[in-house]
């Protein structure tokens, strides 16, 4: 199975590289464009071998991959002092 | 004393540390591998500047993985102290050592300067020999050293004392104007709560001798030798 996860600067964090992400396209003909808020992206790809999971229906399998991808977003790929993320399994 | 200087792959001011700790200061200094497990009987540690593990996904956050860091760790909760510069400074948010996060400078660009910063607080090991509100000109050079903590936090480490550098004017003055990446509060360097640990962006070790346009940092490792001392006594 595998996992997205999106992490982006929280919304009370400055965010220098999407505000002058937006000047730019704002300069380039888009001025309509108020905000951007540049992030992460992470695709993690888990092995379906584990036994722990493998007689598991769909739902409780994608339950158990998403809440091992929010730990290891937790504990590794954002840092929650500054950054939020979002987790989202695929099939 | 002794001092150990921690080498991460992509370390860069490993060697200005160890130089400044050893010929300047005077005192023995070895080098540390990441990969080994013990600091080799060090009275004081510091993690140098540089670019550890390539600053893959965040600016110290591969490093707190590296296995010296269980050392770092343990010698800084028997309050040994430990001096994070610069992207060591980095390493010890991610690592946890030190409260707050660094985000990109708010003008985006990497800043390489001589700037000047005032001492806040004297009572710690890399501050003890220095004045109160002593102005220190020394060398910046990071693209993340804008540093952040939730206003929750921020209050704390104010009412504790524990911002022990601002970027200031030459006359010591705190404003928008010498602040140089947006760091919150003006904020060069703190400490934690016990002070035993302390954090800062600039570069001291850069900055140690007249030949490099500055000796004002030759202060900071010298405290650390003065604060030693003090204890032993």
């Amino acid at each position: 199975m595998k996992a997205r996860v999106y992490v982006t600067l929280k919304p009370s964090v400055f965010d220098p590289q999407g505000h002058v992400v937006a000047e730019a396209l704002v300069t380039l003909g888009y001025p309509d464009v108020k905000d951007v808020r540049q992030g992460k992206f992470f695709e993690v790809e888990l092995a379906d071998a584990d036994p722990a999971t493998a007689n598991l229906s769909t739902d409780a399998h994608r339950a158990k991959v998403e809440a091992r991808v929010t730990e290891m977003a937790d504990k590794l790929l954002a840092n929650p002092v500054i950054e939020s993320y979002r987790v989202e399994v695929l099939q | 004393m002794k001092f150990a200087v921690v080498v991460f792959p992509g370390s860069n001011s490993d060697y200005d540390a160890f130089y400044a700790a050893s010929h300047v200061v005077g005192e023995q200094a070895e080098l540390v591998w990441h990969k080994d497990g013990d600091l080799k009987g060090a009275d004081a540690v510091i993690l140098p500047g540089g670019f550890a593990h390539g600053d893959y996904l965040r600016t110290g956050a591969i490093a707190r993985f590296s296995p010296i860091m269980a050392a770092v760790k343990s010698f800084a909760d028997r309050g040994g102290p430990v001096l994070g510069i610069c992207n060591g400074f980095q390493v010890l948010l991610e690592a946890g050592l030190l409260p707050g996060a660094m985000v990109r400078n708010d003008r985006i660009k990497f800043v390489s300067k001589l700037v000047p910063i005032r001492v806040e607080q004297t009572d710690t090991p890399f501050t003890a020999a220095c004045a109160s509100k002593q102005v220190l000109n020394l060398p910046i050079a990071h693209g993340e050293g804008n540093y952040y903590a939730p206003p929750g936090e921020l209050d704390e480490l104010e009412k504790n004392r524990q911002v022990i550098f601002r970027y200031a004017s030459a006359a010591g003055d705190v404003g928008a104007e010498w602040n140089p990446n947006g760091s919150l509060n003006s904020i060069a360097g703190i400490c934690n709560r016990q002070r035993n640990v302390v954090g800062l962006m600039p570069h001291p070790e850069r900055a140690a001798e007249l030949a490099l346009g500055s000796a004002d940092g030759r202060v900071v490792l010298a405290s650390a030798v003065k604060a030693l001392e003090s204890v032993s006594r």
